[in-house]
């Protein structure tokens, strides 16, 4: 049993406990702490990245208990790909918040890390009952990073956030306890394999259990009725903040991949599965729509970049909601590109709003802008690749999704949607950008302040790997499509979890 | 007994939910703290109900499911430390917002 594969869930807990009790740290050591435990992180990911290319599933029995008795970690290529994206991602929000953000209160870095910790322990639980337990910890890490700095805008949209969650818990153990009242087990391998092979009659109970679940994740993956919460939320938070909360919204979709591909999708014609999936096409499509407009409509570049979260999630699910192998890969790529950019947006919007004299970064207010050559290419580069427009990652992912989607019989919809929000998101954008960067230079007489290097840096560094996927596609393709072909094999899934006991119907045997 | 357990289960629970669309927040943590202790209900009754079983397994001939007790302890945890920090939140927000309506302003005020 290889140790390595539970460090992401360690590190970050022992680094965030550590921090917490020595709060008397000064803010320079808490910070050469945090950034190491995050680059620690990144090795780690890495390792499982290519651990995940050797072999397909790789298991963890905390306490070496056998499953389905004991709590599984389970490693695949899927949760190698999100742990990545997740450690580069908290990289440089660290680095940013480095800068100062971290100082508007108390614990930041502590509670980053817990954070961190709750994020990767929801992509490596093979437990669906751990799977909530992570939830929270994420959750309540969120709440309390949201509020960090404190202020009348975060408290309201803490109440809202924290309101909506706590609602959210209790709903996901509504469906656990059916689930366990059917099943006997949480355990996701098997809970699928039991699903399958479930009468007829407890079929209302497995549906209940399902779109409960969707409804649940569809909390934190801001799904149409149920996303009112974000705009006002992530624009609330401070910018390395909602930089890292753009992952959050994947984790719902991800919870949703691994659910009900996984969990309900070992039976093909998996009934409860297929309901699921009908009511996300149309709301995954009417999601991607209101995002669209939210764009067009939003008064600052804060909440465009919120409204640019829901048009991605409305993406991925509509994409997911397919049940296409190809579409998810497709998908998959599409999650990678989002989640950067929309964190590129979040810093950005911070970074030029301090170097506005008023109005941070509101388009109603006219205000001079310094360092508008660095600060509008910078915005140039992230707009083109946020647009979809080639050369950058987005045009690859969604040309992707595109060529991929044309088989299915009700391709046009997606392509209408994906189009022309995407041609809303240059309109929007483009606007903004021109009445930033497009105006006479004005001298008012202040003295300049010069450009923050580090926070500028960070940026570039993070708009680049927009870049380097588009420029690295077809190798990070062909992981992307492995690990789709892995979700659509659930068996393999429940083979390499269960092992012997499911072959030998279900008979403990020592 | 099941009789019981139902009614109670359905009572916390549109109390919870009635409680929290009230838009108040002392209310609404209210509201959540009756859902959750439905909730814990829920998951404790899915084990199946008996009586005089300890959730002990080798003890006695009989025995009731020991997981769900384990995950509603779990749950039990997350919801009390949850409902703490509402509180505090509420609170928080209702110094700052100088109001108790959950969207920080009474959308009724001006008619009253």
């Amino acid at each position: 049993m290889n140790h390595l594969m539970i460090m992401p869930i360690v590190i970050p807990l022992l680094t965030g406990a550590f921090l917490l009790v020595m709060y008397r740290y000064n803010i320079g050591r808490q910070r050469s702490l945090s950034i190491g435990s995050t680059l620690l992180l990144v090795v780690f990911a890495v390792w499982a990245v290519l651990q995940a290319g050797v072999t397909d599933y790789t298991l963890y029995r905390l306490g070496n208990w056998q499953p389905p008795f004991g709590i599984v970690l389970v490693l695949d290529r899927l949760t190698a790909i999100m742990l990545l994206l997740t450690a580069l991602l908290s990289l440089f929000c660290v680095l940013y918040a480095s800068r100062g953000s971290d100082r508007e209160g108390s614990h930041f870095h502590a509670l980053l890390q817990f954070q961190l910790m709750g994020i990767n322990g929801a992509f490596l639980t093979g437990d669906l009952f751990n799977l909530f337990v992570f939830f929270e910890v994420l959750l309540i890490a969120s709440y309390a990073l949201l509020l960090h700095g404190g202020g009348r805008a975060r408290s309201r949209a803490g109440l809202h956030y924290v309101i909506i969650n706590l609602a959210g818990s209790a709903l996901f153990l509504l469906a656990l306890g059916i689930l366990y009242g059917i099943a006997g087990t949480l355990n996701m391998a098997d809970l699928a394999h039991v699903i399958a092979n479930a009468p007829e009659a407890d079929l209302p109970l497995l549906k209940a259990a399902s779109l409960l679940l969707m409804v649940v994740f569809g909390i934190k993956a801001a799904l149409l009725p149920l996303l009112f919460w974000l705009p006002r939320a992530y624009s609330a938070a401070s910018a390395p903040v909602a930089a890292l909360f753009a992952i959050m919204t994947k984790v719902g979709f991800y919870a949703m991949v691994r659910v009900f591909l996984v969990v309900f999708g070992l039976d093909e014609a998996a009934p409860a599965n297929d309901t699921v999936l009908a009511w996300l096409w149309p709301m995954a499509l009417v999601t991607l729509a209101l995002g669209a407009i939210g764009v067009l409509g939003a008064a600052s570049l804060r909440t465009l970049t919120a409204y640019m979260v829901i048009v991605s999630v409305g993406i991925l699910l509509a994409t997911l909601s397919r049940n296409d192998e190809q579409l998810l890969a497709a998908s998959l790529f599409y999650l990678l590109h989002s989640t950067c950019m929309t964190a590129v947006f979040f810093l950005l919007a911070d970074l030029i709003g301090r170097y506005r004299d008023n109005g941070y970064d509101r388009f109603s207010i006219i205000s001079p802008l310094s360092h508008r050559w660095i600060l509008g290419s910078v915005f140039l580069v992230a707009a083109v690749s946020m647009a979809s427009l080639p050369p950058f990652s987005g045009f690859v992912s969604k040309a992707w999704i595109l060529q991929s989607s044309s088989h299915l019989p009700d391709y046009l919809w997606l392509w209408g949607a994906i189009l022309i929000s995407g041609l809303l998101i240059i309109a929007a954008l483009s606007r903004a950008g021109s009445g930033w960067f497009w105006r006479p230079e004005e001298h008012t007489g202040k003295t300049v302040p010069a450009l923050d290097s580090a926070r500028t840096a960070a940026v570039c560094v993070m708009v680049t790997i927009s870049f380097l996927l588009a420029l690295f596609a077809q190798p990070v393709m062909d992981y992307l499509a492995a690990a789709a072909e892995l979700v659509y094999q659930p068996s393999g899934y429940v083979d390499a979890v269960l092992g012997d006991y499911v072959r030998q119907g279900g008979e403990v045997t020592e | 007994m099941e009789l019981v357990v139902a009614i109670t289960l359905g009572v916390l629970t549109s109390t919870g939910v009635y409680l929290m669309l009230r838009a108040r927040t002392f209310s609404v943590v209210l509201g959540l703290t009756l859902l959750s202790h439905g909730v814990n209900l829920f998951l404790f009754s899915m084990g199946r109900l008996t009586t005089a079983s300890p959730a002990v397994i080798g003890l006695v001939e009989n025995y009731t499911d020991p997981l769900p007790q384990a995950l509603v302890l779990t749950a039990i945890v997350i919801s009390f430390s949850m409902t703490a920090f509402v509180v505090v939140l509420a609170l928080k927000a209702a110094v700052e917002l100088r109001s108790d309506h959950v969207d920080g302003e009474d959308p009724n005020e001006d008619r009253q």
